[in-house]
């Protein structure tokens, strides 16, 4: 009976997004591993076929249970990025798995679905006002405790999807200048790569002016305008410093091939150079299924990975690159749909953190291939190849239709 | 309102990225082109040159094998170097020195390592290559010419320049292509279509096999042999007869248009460009803008044609019926056509058309022509119909054989005389010297072959072409298309008897061969050249066009020898022998033959300066029938590459 109950309250619309996905990721992984030695698709098929019953793991579960230990799971997958520093592995410069004989595992990958648990099961407390200084500080403690794990495996791309969880936030309550100060540092930090920073802070000074004398009378403060822009030239200046001394050069690098300072299409450009091109010579309807001949060369790095979109782009053109996204956005507001609609506020919280975390990968890795960001490791979610990724990410979204299925009846 | 904040960046960024994806795929298309570049290796297969034989079946131009080894660096495994190098004959320097090249150049691509090997050299390695991991051979098909003439009517092989490349698809880098003669003419014919194999590639520039299991790639294509209308034993002998002298012989079968031979002089051997030595010999060749070994002066040789051209007067005058056969005039060792102004002549008393043409009369000509010009009111309505009947000729324009050079020499018209005179006030006597040959009509000595020919056929004529045959294929349907002059048949029989006379009682009366009866005229070309900045005249061009057998003829006739003096002393000559060398295949004026063979002009060029360079490469046919070959290995050609 419960079964039951469960397959008619699922959200098969999730559910349907979410396996078109997997099915299309594969396609793209097997295309794109005839190319290399190692059969990665089999190693895929393998990976998906466990989904299988790890989503019914998730749904047999009872829903409470996530809501009960969210601070324990929280501080398991904290202990397990801890632990990295003792027991891990290094691949490719990066300290972010643990080895089971051949087999490796990625702890980060499971720790955006428990952070999310514990931000919402703090958020969850009805005493809670995220307008007070301390709940803000404590909040956001939850989402840069495992930020300051992350960051030195290194990994700065999945700690970069740690941002997102500003805007979770800010649904909740956060105050809207948190999302303006995190918006205008990308844009002064970018800006002053591009221009002098003298010019920079003459923009600023410009913008703080006229954002001065357009406000209301009562709300203008001369001396916040005054602070306001002392610090933002403070922080201009400190950019050029902090982008020679403290950024590694392949970082550098990254930014100064978006920014098209530099040009090198056999040293570290080349990867842009060549997903660029395996995705610009797909045209309208692509080279068709297995016939991609950057795909078949092998000449885009990393493709079955994070370079798996270039699969799509090449074999299946603007009407495939379309589909994906479209699909991929049907998921994440389908999803901010569902999580607007839960009866509690533990439920919508975690809802969010899904729907965020799930953009957040999506865009950073899709912008990235195609040149519009810096090059930085993030997966694609559901697509690219990857076990501990795929896991996270269905863990991640099974928890929130879990809940989602039992919000009827559990009340 | 916080609500509306993720949902509205999702819905943005999304869009950010397709509008992105739109750029990348839809509207910039340079993308397609580096895919290609990047991911498909093209591979060539060259197919032979077609041969080349004469008009009797003798093979003139063939192909060669020749072998290149190949090696890449990256899949060199441990060999013996040692017996590798006594194979290929090389020592251990030079093979330590290519390698290293090799490897700079590139370690993964191929790089020729030895070139042009002939067969029994690559025999003895061809053996033991599975020995050597990574080199492996390229075969390759050079020209290999049987005889040593006829270089400006083959032209030559080369490889094809940047500008064709770029113009012209089917040609990449390093591939070779026909250049001057039939090679140039005959291009597409000769050299079939190359086949093409697609390869998808790497990134380490490897092939992972066959492009879309070999859906685009296509078959070789051979290419064909041709029959050249040359008569290979006339045209060597020509070279021959052209020894010390520059010029240029035409013959020309009247009844076809065929071109019999073709001789420019100097001219050189054709193996000198194929081989190592290649590119020294072309840049020596074409640098000697003296002897200008590279000009074919049967084609490109343009000037006043002189009495020959006299033909054409008597022939015009009679058409437009201002003299009939026993119309005379009275020569005083000239003729005054103007107060003050004198055409000299050779000839005294009455001249008619028949004796006017085997003494060459000045006077007889020059009435003729003030008479034609005087027939219409408007002297320039006059030169309208002058000039069209000597174009029915077809001459004053290009003649429309298939050799890739020409000049389409000049007849002036009316338009001539108004932009040399914007006054007007011209008249017949202005332009009197047009009557003779001279003055502003040019012709090249291929025109004045065909001019001759047209005679012969009494009115008609075929455009002269080389080509006689190519295998599978017609050759021009305009090369069977008959021109039909304006002037009447009937008028050419006074004039032929006439130029039969020039043998028997006229200017070339020494020059008569026993038993074949030839129709000719002599002529001579004045011509100046620049020394020292002063213009000074140079002894004429000496000139002769004929025809034989009178009542039948097979052969027509043009010979230029720059410089050489009188019509009769040695164009004339010339003409004698290549026609009974033709119709007799064999010489019974030895006399003749040894005079002309003896001839050197080369005191006279000296004059002109530059023959040094010259004579080093200015190569004559020997008269010996075994041809010495040179040794295999240096008949090979240096520049071409893999591609």
């Amino acid at each position: 009976m419960k079964n039951q109950s469960i397959k008619k309250n699922l959200d098969w619309t999730c559910i349907i997004i979410y396996s078109a996905l997997v099915i299309m990721g594969w396609l793209n992984i097997y295309s794109s591993s005839l190319s290399s030695i190692e059969d990665t698709y089999q190693k895929q098929f393998v990976f998906i076929l466990l989904t299988i019953p790890l989503i019914f793991i998730i749904l047999g579960i009872d829903g409470k249970f996530y809501e009960k230990y969210a601070s324990i799971i929280f501080g398991v997958s904290l202990l397990s990025l801890v632990g990295l520093f003792l027991f891990g592995k290094t691949i490719a410069g990066q300290r972010c798995w643990y080895a089971i004989g051949s087999f490796t595992i990625q702890p980060s990958e499971f720790a955006k679905a428990a952070t999310s648990l514990a931000l919402a099961k703090y958020l969850s407390d009805s005493q809670i006002n995220l307008k007070e200084v301390n709940r803000q500080i404590q909040a956001l403690a939850i989402v840069f405790l495992p930020v300051l794990l992350i960051l030195p495996q290194p990994d700065p791309g999945s700690a970069l999807i740690y941002s997102v969880f500003l805007i979770v936030l800010y649904r909740e309550g956060l105050p809207a200048w948190y999302i303006w100060t995190g918006f205008i540092t990308i844009l002064l930090f970018m800006l002053t790569l591009l221009l002098e920073p003298q010019y920079v802070i003459l923009i600023a000074l410009l913008v703080i002016i006229i954002i001065h004398f357009k406000s209301r009378l009562s709300d203008r403060n001369i001396v916040l305008s005054a602070i306001l822009f002392a610090v933002m030239s403070g922080f201009v200046l400190s950019v050029n410093y902090v982008f020679q001394n403290v950024f590694k050069q392949h970082h550098r690098d990254r930014f100064n091939i978006l920014l098209g300072k530099t040009v090198d299409l056999k040293g570290i450009g080349y990867n842009t150079n060549q997903s660029e091109i395996a995705i610009g010579s797909g045209g309208w309807i692509g080279k068709g299924f297995l016939e991609g001949t950057q795909t078949k060369g092998g000449f885009v790095p990393e493709q079955h990975t994070d370079y798996i979109f270039t699969t799509v782009g090449e074999e299946w053109g603007f009407a495939g690159s379309l589909v994906v996204i479209a699909l991929f956005v049907g998921l994440f507001l389908r999803v901010i749909y569902l999580a607007e609609r839960q009866k509690t506020k533990f439920s919508r919280v975690y809802g969010y953190c899904v729907a965020g975390i799930l953009f957040t990968h999506f865009f950073v890795n899709i912008a990235m291939v195609i040149g519009i960001f810096p090059t930085i490791g993030v997966p694609l979610p559901f697509f690219s190849y990857g076990g501990s990724g795929l896991w996270g990410f269905t863990i991640l979204l099974f928890i929130f239709l879990k809940m989602d299925a039992n919000k009827v009846n559990e009340w | 309102m916080r609500k509306l904040l993720l949902p509205s960046i999702i819905i943005v960024a999304a869009l950010l990225l397709v509008i992105r994806i739109f750029y990348l795929q839809v509207i910039n298309d340079t993308f397609k082109l580096k895919s290609d570049n990047n991911a498909i290796k093209i591979k060539y297969d060259y197919p032979e040159r077609g041969y080349i034989y004469d008009r009797n079946g003798k093979l003139l131009v063939a192909n060669q094998a020749s072998y290149d080894i190949m090696v890449i660096p990256r899949e060199l495994k441990n060999i013996d170097t040692l017996e590798f190098c006594q194979l290929l004959n090389i020592t251990k320097e030079d093979f330590i020195k290519t390698m290293a090249k090799a490897k700079v150049y590139s370690p993964r691509l191929p790089s020729v390592f030895l070139p042009q090997l002939n067969k029994s050299e690559f025999a003895a390695f061809q053996e033991k290559i599975r020995k050597f991991e990574g080199f492996y051979f390229q075969k390759r098909s050079l020209r290999d010419y049987e005889v040593d003439f006829g270089a400006n009517v083959f032209g030559f092989i080369t490889q094809v320049n940047e500008k064709l490349i770029a113009k012209n698809p089917y040609y990449n880098s390093g591939d070779l292509i026909g250049r001057q003669g039939v090679e140039e003419s005959y291009e597409e014919v000769l050299r079939g279509i190359k086949g093409v194999k697609y390869f998808q590639k790497d990134k380490y520039n490897r092939e992972i096999g066959s492009y879309k299991d070999g859906k685009y790639d296509t078959i070789a294509v051979q290419g064909e042999d041709i029959n050249l209308t040359l008569d290979a034993e006339l045209q060597k002998y020509g070279q021959q007869l052209m020894i010390n002298k520059r010029g240029g012989i035409v013959a020309i079968e009247p009844k076809t248009g065929e071109i019999l031979a073709l001789v420019t002089a100097p001219s050189y051997d054709p193996s000198i460009l194929v081989g190592r030595q290649r590119s020294k010999n072309y840049t020596l060749l074409y640098y000697d803008s003296i002897a200008k070994p590279l000009y074919d002066r049967g084609l490109l040789a343009e000037y006043p044609p002189g009495s020959p051209f006299k033909i054409l007067t008597g022939l015009i005058g009679l058409q437009e019926q201002v003299v009939d056969e026993q119309t005379s005039f009275m020569c005083h060792h000239g003729f005054s056509y103007a107060r003050g102004r004198f055409m000299k002549c050779h000839g005294f008393g009455p001249h008619n058309l028949h004796n006017g043409i085997y003494n060459s009369c000045n006077t007889y000509f020059a009435n003729v022509y003030l008479r034609t010009i005087a027939k219409y009111t408007k002297p320039s309505y006059a030169v309208d119909v002058w000039s069209n009947h000597v174009k029915s000729f077809g001459l004053g324009d290009y003649m429309g054989y298939d050799l890739p050079t020409g000049k389409k020499g000049n007849i002036p018209t009316s338009k001539t005389y108004k932009k040399i005179y914007p006054n007007g006030g011209w008249r017949g006597t202005t332009i009197i010297s047009n009557s003779i040959g001279q003055g502003e009509v040019l012709m090249t000595p291929i025109q004045l072959a065909n001019m001759m020919a047209t005679v012969a056929n009494e009115g008609y004529y075929y455009t002269p072409h080389i080509i006689k045959k190519i295998k599978g294929a017609s050759i021009d349907k305009k090369f069977t298309e008959k021109h039909v002059t304006t002037i009447d048949k009937k008028y050419f029989k006074p004039m032929i008897s006439g130029l039969f006379d020039v043998y028997n009682v006229g200017t070339a009366s020494s020059l008569r061969v026993e038993g074949i009866d030839i129709a000719g005229k002599t002529g001579t070309a004045e011509n100046y050249t620049k020394i020292g900045g002063k213009r000074v005249k140079l002894q004429d061009h000496s000139i002769f066009v004929a025809f034989a057998p009178k009542d039948n003829p097979k052969i027509a006739i043009a010979i230029l020898v720059e410089n050489g003096g009188f019509g009769a002393a040695i164009a004339g000559p010339i003409a004698s022998l290549m026609i009974e060398k033709y119709l007799r295949k064999k010489i019974t004026r030895t006399d003749l033959e040894t005079r002309v063979l003896n001839i050197s002009l080369k005191d006279r060029y000296a004059i002109l300066g530059g023959m040094k360079e010259a004579d080093a490469i200015e190569s004559t046919p020997q008269d010996s029938t075994v041809k010495k070959k040179v040794q295999k290995i240096d008949i090979a050609i240096d520049s071409t590459q893999e591609n």
